[in-house]
């Protein structure tokens, strides 16, 4: 479903990306972890679309088709979703309204026609009682005033809303506390599907307990260094990163 | 890398036309361009005023006459050529007109463009319209509906003939013919606008509600209208502005008077959507507005307005709160694009005890515009125990625009409490991004953003209204972020 190869990506000056090569299956799961300033949200704001970023080598598909070429607007239709790390404070707009003017415009440039204000609602119901989201949070303004939890929370809500093919969240699990990625987990496992897949940007195993990977991949420099699967994690965890990128170096030497 | 390379949208959108810029073709008995005493003489006659009436205008001339036009706003501005334009133009209408139909089929069709058909407005919405085309009423309804309560809803022409007497005592008592350059020249060649009179204890069952159109070329419109409310009565006021496309400047120099008797209470909303002239800001409206209201005890005024129009605003709706425990609002959004410049903002002066004022000014700047909120807050020695607060937002589009603040405070009453928050922010690229991710388009990001950010005073807008605004702001930034 996604191929990316060879990505090579920088922000201004600076090389962030060199040489990413991962290949997502329809319906998987495949967890990025790595040490600070690897590249991580570099990759989830490239796959998103993001300006900022000039790609400088490599190729990236989704289903076939050059994700390079669309914008933002147009990666969010094909179907891809990302749920940000810092997902920003837009006051005076109306979580609701907010929604519902995001999923009208997928549809309209899907050329399908506008929800009804009555499905609109069972599923904003339905949506907002998976990640447990109360009544209130639905009708303010999108995530402001929000605590850390509830705009992840919030993050997860609107991806169910969407039903992305593509989930990309980004360290969705920080600043999580227990019972929140709880409810985070639960909303993701929910949305698990066979032709859904998800790719979980984190620091910790922690989150890999709720969300089980198919897969693990160490992100290191800019290039994925080490893959397994989700026994992988459990040994990050115990024994660091240094093992793999030192075990890379002296290869590489 | 320049704006436009940066986003092609940009480049796109300033070079947008302006939406409302059509000219109605139809016979118009037009004065020949000039300012001197018998062009005073022959507006007053050709609208057969009493003698009084006549006196006060050419009073007004020779006020203005010894008047210099003022330069302290932030704006600049080719100052108009007061002899070249013509202070007079009527559309030419063979009978008094008993009903709608005998409207021009010309005019009608021009109020259709505009979205206001008055089958339609008299059907569905209750509303009450006065349209004014260039200079003269030309259709007014539900007037019967308002007579029953004694409420009169009348073009200023009208007024001066049907209700000299009110019209004496109240006008000038506001805004007096000195009151600077542009009030004396309105009070001097005014040739229409409205009257509206709420009997005591009434209250106004519908939005009033006035459209104003400048449609012949070269013509200065200089509305003037006139707004009692007796004692304990309430009524709800709202103006529109379109204007057509020309090349010339245009200069619309407006009076507004408010008088909020005892325990009455005065909305007036507005939302103008003058010609704000092309991308590097040739032709396009001037709108040099003098709005002001007085509150008696009790009493409470409030002014709404959504600016998206004119190349340049002058324009600062006020309150004088001069009975005790008098109330004064101002809710504004002023955006400018392109080459627009607005100098706008509010004057509270507290006189009475115990009096509250409200100031939420909300200006957006895109474009290469400048948008200044300029604003007094003046306590006088009397006015124990008032309170003030003050909001005042700017929102920068583009690096190349700019959002000025000009706030004056002046407490003579050791008790006043004043409160003043500015801020000035751009718009995010983060949230942009945070909607192009969700699907939203660029100009769908643009206008969420902004409608959210002017939200506070768009809700102040009867729902009608509302909707109109949120539309009006949308089109007047579409791709405006460089």
């Amino acid at each position: 479903m996604l191929k990316i190869e060879n990505l090579h990506a920088r922000i201004g000056d600076t090389e962030i990306l060199k040489g990413l090569t991962l290949s997502l299956g329809a319906g998987e799961v495949h967890a990025i972890m790595g040490p600070n300033g690897s590249g991580k949200s570099t990759l989830a704001s490239i796959l998103a679309g993001r300006e900022d970023y000039e790609v400088t080598a490599g190729n990236i598909t989704f289903d076939g088709v050059d994700l390079l070429e669309l914008d933002a607007t147009e990666r969010a239709v094909a179907g891809i979703f990302l749920a940000f790390q810092y997902p920003v404070e837009i006051p005076g707009v109306s979580n609701i309204n907010f929604l519902r003017t995001a999923l009208n415009s997928i549809r309209e440039q899907r050329e399908e026609a506008p929800i009804s204000g009555k499905d609109f609602l069972a599923k904003v119901k339905a949506c907002a009682q998976l990640v447990e989201l109360d009544g209130k949070l639905r009708d303010r303004s999108v995530n402001e005033g929000f605590s850390g939890g509830e705009k992840k929370r919030n993050e997860v809500f609107q991806m169910a809303m969407l039903e992305p093919r593509l989930a990309v969240l980004d360290e969705t699990d920080s600043g999580l506390d227990i019972d929140a990625l709880r409810i985070v987990s639960h909303g993701v496992n929910s949305m698990r599907s066979a032709d859904r897949s998800f790719l979980v940007i984190t620091h910790y195993q922690r989150l890999l307990d709720h969300i089980v990977p198919d897969h693990v991949h160490v992100l290191a420099g800019g290039r994925i260094v080490h893959s397994g699967g989700k026994e992988l994690a459990l040994e990050l965890e115990e024994k660091g990163y240094d093992w793999i990128v030192d075990a890379q170096a002296t290869e590489q030497a | 890398m320049s704006a436009a390379e940066e986003n092609p949208l940009l480049d796109e959108f300033t070079r947008k036309e302006y939406e409302f810029g059509f000219t109605t073709d139809i016979d118009a008995d037009t004065l020949a361009p000039g300012l001197n005493e018998e062009v005073i003489r022959i507006i007053s006659h050709k609208k057969n005023e009493p003698e009084w009436m006549l006196n006060w205008r050419l009073e007004a001339f020779r006020v203005w006459q010894t008047m210099e036009e003022p330069d302290w706003a932030h704006v600049q501005y080719e100052k108009p050529d007061y002899q070249a334009i013509s202070y007079y133009s009527a559309p030419k209408s063979k009978a008094p007109l008993g009903s709608l139909d005998e409207v021009d089929p010309e005019l009608r069709a021009t109020m259709d463009k505009l979205g206001i058909s008055m089958e339609e407005q008299k059907r569905l919405s209750g509303v009450a319209v006065d349209f004014v085309m260039d200079s003269v009423s030309v259709a007014t309804s539900f007037k019967d509906k308002l007579a029953e309560l004694g409420i009169i809803f009348c073009s200023m022409s009208e007024a001066i003939q049907e209700h000299p007497e009110l019209v004496k005592q109240h006008l000038g008592t506001v805004v007096p013919v000195k009151d600077n350059f542009f009030s004396a020249l309105n009070s001097a060649v005014f040739t229409d606008g409205s009257f509206c009179y709420i009997p005591k204890g009434a209250k106004c069952p519908m939005e009033l509600s006035t459209y104003f159109r400048i449609n012949e070329a070269g013509t200065g419109q200089f509305e003037r209208t006139l707004l009692v409310a007796e004692e304990g009565s309430y009524v709800s006021y709202l103006e529109g502005c379109t204007a057509p496309q020309r090349d010339e400047n245009q200069l619309h120099a407006a009076v507004v008077e408010l008088i909020a008797k005892d325990d009455a209470e005065i909305k007036y909303s507005t939302v103008q959507n003058w010609y704000p002239g092309d991308a590097e800001g040739k032709g396009g409206v001037f709108n040099f507005v003098t709005k002001r209201g007085i509150c008696e005890t009790r009493a409470k005024i409030s002014w709404t307005q959504v600016e998206t129009g004119s190349a340049v605003t002058w324009k600062y709706p006020s309150c004088i709160l001069k009975g005790d425990g008098s109330v004064g609002e101002f809710y504004s959004v002023a955006v400018t694009n392109n080459a627009q410049q607005a100098d706008t903002g509010t004057k509270m002066i507290h006189l009475g005890a115990n009096t509250h004022s409200t100031i939420i000014s909300k200006g957006i700047s895109a474009g290469n515009s400048q948008n200044s909120y300029r604003g007094l807050v003046q306590i006088g020695p009397r006015a124990r125990n008032a309170r003030n607060f003050s909001q005042c937002d700017s929102l920068l589009m583009t690096d190349t625009s700019g959002a000025h603040t000009f706030p004056y405070i002046e407490t003579k009453n050791p008790t006043a409490h004043v409160e003043h928050e500015a801020t000035t922010s751009r718009i995010g690229e983060d949230q942009i991004f945070y909607c192009l991710q969700r699907g939203l388009t660029e100009e769908q990001a643009i206008g969420l953003i902004v409608n959210g950010y002017a939200k506070e005073v768009l809700n102040k807008l009867p729902m009608e209204f509302a909707v109109e605004a949120r539309k009006l702001l949308t089109i007047s930034l579409e791709g405006s972020v460089g």
